[in-house]
């Protein structure tokens, strides 16, 4: 047992990596087979980060060291209490998210299927490489490993989709290389790279201009790949054309690993005192950040495609993960946590919902959507765990994280930041609730065309897609309910020294 | 101060070489002529990390006898490090060609505003 858990750190990353290249070899003779590879690599990684998890919180944090080299000058794994818990989400997710793929992907890109396996678990790779990884330079690879088959998952959608990849690849890159700088930086004054040396080779040189560039174009880099406001158009068109097995992947999980390398690198990297005080950074960030929540909610208000209204709306919650940030205070920082979870959850679902609408009936204008409720009842109850949860209505998960934020900001005495967080739950009870009415009740005015679309006959999704739909559903209630049980057994652990 | 400008070129140009790939991306309205930034934009941080490396009076990092101690030698790290981001480089100029080729076969111009007033 103890020689097996290291080594399910590197079999994390290294079990999807090798699959995927498994899948175009034998994908070339049995094409259905790139389904079922995905789908056991990973469930495979989700097993070694739930035992990761497991034994993280007993046991303490774990090292492990590449190649046998040494931490400061290998490569390290690190899994502390923060990167375990982000490495069950992403896997959780993923595997949900993958199992309900077969069937839309069959229909959007049947002749494309193998190579699309293969992408998307080099996706996966990266996006637990980020996770799990404890050097900056290491980071930056998995980083692009990520983002580059991103632009090309992205870049197989509809019409539009290979402009909007285009788009995204010229802002991604630059937040990479933005990223890479910040490392240069960092290298110039330490001659380190590995995250922990870092942590203690810096506070000597906190005076020193050089890491406050470091730290300003860590932040920006970061802020461009998640989709931080000013910095967001690229996100938008992104989420809205790529095939829609592609955004119910990327949409939750990819700028929620973008927020973790955010929080590490203000948290870890640099101490938290320096992110607080030496500049006011982190008041800027929530700023920003309330900002982003605002006009994000507007933004989604004003959109008539459903995957587009969820895009905007994805900008805005990224505004709520960097407001807790940025509040730098225990509440804030819990609620930016568990808000990772819940809005993981919540765009899971309502993407997969969107997706399974696009399958089922190939609409995605919201003011189509006329008494759907009869054809697809549960997805469309889904639908509504989803909503009620993006708006905060308790039990649902949403309820909670926000509930944290507000306390950060009550404890941080801004009123401003109260005032902004129950504003935008308005703004979201609008917008869902615009979709709800067209969803549940008579078509819209002005759209007469779409009653004659909807037959009355029920005809749900295939089962390989409603279930993993209401598994997370499910979950978005469990995490209302169980939310102090998460907080209390996990998250406290992952805050940073000194909360 | 002109001491210190020639004493530190190599920083500037890459700060010059990277503004220059960076209003490229921002400003061109053509889509080859963005990713030609994005190239130069790179490079650019690739000529820094390199010369982040060098050492006055430094030899390469291979160990001789006329040079024991390590402090004669250049830092060969950065340089290692550039591999892989000139391989990211490369890979990304891959990946942004077959989208580009993507585009000028859906639309046949790579003019950005000609894309834009197609698709609406």
């Amino acid at each position: 047992m103890n020689t097996m858990q290291p080594q399910a750190v590197i079999l994390i990353v290294l079990i999807p990596l090798m699959s995927s290249y498994a899948i175009p070899l034998l994908g070339w003779r049995w094409k259905g087979s790139a389904y079922f590879i995905a789908l056991i690599a990973i469930g495979a990684s989700s097993v070694c980060s739930l035992l990761l998890l497991w034994t993280v919180l007993k046991q303490g944090t774990i090292h492990y060291h590449l190649g046998g080299w040494l931490p400061p000058w290998g490569i390290e794994y690190v899994i502390d209490p923060l990167n375990g818990f982000m490495g069950v989400v992403v896997c959780g997710i993923s595997f949900l998210v993958t199992l309900s793929s077969k069937e839309s992907v069959e229909k959007e890109l049947p002749e494309k299927k193998v190579r699309f396996y293969a992408i998307y678990l080099l996706l996966f790779t990266g996006l637990m490489g980020i996770v799990v990884t404890g050097d900056v330079f290491n980071l930056y690879v998995f980083l692009e490993i990520a983002s580059l088959t991103a632009y090309a998952l992205i870049a197989i959608g509809e019409d539009g989709a290979p402009l909007a990849s285009f788009n995204y690849i010229i802002m991604g890159t630059i937040g990479a290389c933005f990223y890479l700088l910040g490392v240069g930086y960092l290298y110039i004054v330490t001659g380190s790279l590995n995250i922990a040396d870092l942590a203690k080779l810096l506070p000597p040189l906190y005076h020193s201009k050089v890491v406050l560039i470091a730290l300003a174009f860590f932040l920006i880099g970061t802020a461009i790949k998640m989709g931080l406001f000013p910095l967001h158009v690229w996100l938008p068109d992104a989420y809205t054309y790529a095939p829609s097995a592609v955004s119910s992947f990327i949409a939750p999980l990819m700028t929620k690993v973008m927020a973790y390398i955010l929080i590490r690198v203000m948290f870890t990297v640099f101490q938290p005192s320096y992110s607080i005080e030496v500049i006011p950074l982190t008041v800027i960030l929530s700023w920003v950040a309330a900002v982003a929540i605002i006009v994000g909610s507007i933004m989604a208000l004003a959109q008539r495609d459903l995957k587009r209204m969820l895009a905007y709306s994805s900008v805005s919650q990224i505004g709520y993960i960097v407001l807790g940030v940025g509040l730098a205070n225990k509440m804030g920082l819990l609620g930016a946590y568990l808000h990772i979870l819940n809005h993981a959850f919540m765009k899971g679902c309502l993407f997969l919902v969107a997706g399974a609408l696009m399958y089922r009936t190939g609409m995605r204008n919201i003011f189509q959507l006329g008494m759907i409720h009869r054809k697809m009842p549960f997805t469309m109850g889904a639908l509504v765990i989803g909503a009620l949860s993006m708006i905060g209505i308790p039990p649902t998960a949403g309820f909670f994280s926000k509930w944290y934020l507000i306390l950060g900001s009550i404890e941080a005495q801004n009123w401003v930041f109260v005032a902004v967080i129950l504003a935008s739950s308005l703004l979201n009870a609008l917008y869902f609730f615009r979709v709800i009415e067209n969803a549940y009740f008579e078509v819209s005015r002005g759209h007469p065309e779409g009653e004659a679309l909807i037959e009355p006959n029920r005809e749900e999704v295939p089962l390989s897609m409603l279930i993993p739909i209401l598994v997370l559903a499910a979950g978005i209630l469990l995490l209302g309910l169980f939310n102090e049980r998460i907080i209390s057994g996990i998250l406290i652990f992952a805050l940073p020294p000194g909360f | 101060m002109v001491d210190y400008l020639i004493s530190k070129y190599n920083y500037w140009v890459y700060i010059f070489l990277m503004m220059l790939g960076f209003y490229a991306m921002m400003g061109k309205r053509n889509l080859v002529k963005k990713l030609i930034g994005m190239n130069i934009f790179q490079t650019a941080i690739i000529l820094y990390y390199i010369s982040i490396g060098v050492k006055k009076g430094g030899t390469l990092p291979i160990f001789m006898e006329t040079a024991p101690r390590a402090a004669d030698y250049i830092n060969p790290l950065p340089h290692v490090l550039m591999l892989t981001a000139i391989v990211v480089a490369v890979s990304t100029t891959g990946v942004a060609l077959a989208v580009l080729l993507m585009i000028y076969r859906r639309y046949k111009t790579l003019e950005e505003n000609e894309i834009l007033k197609s698709i609406r």
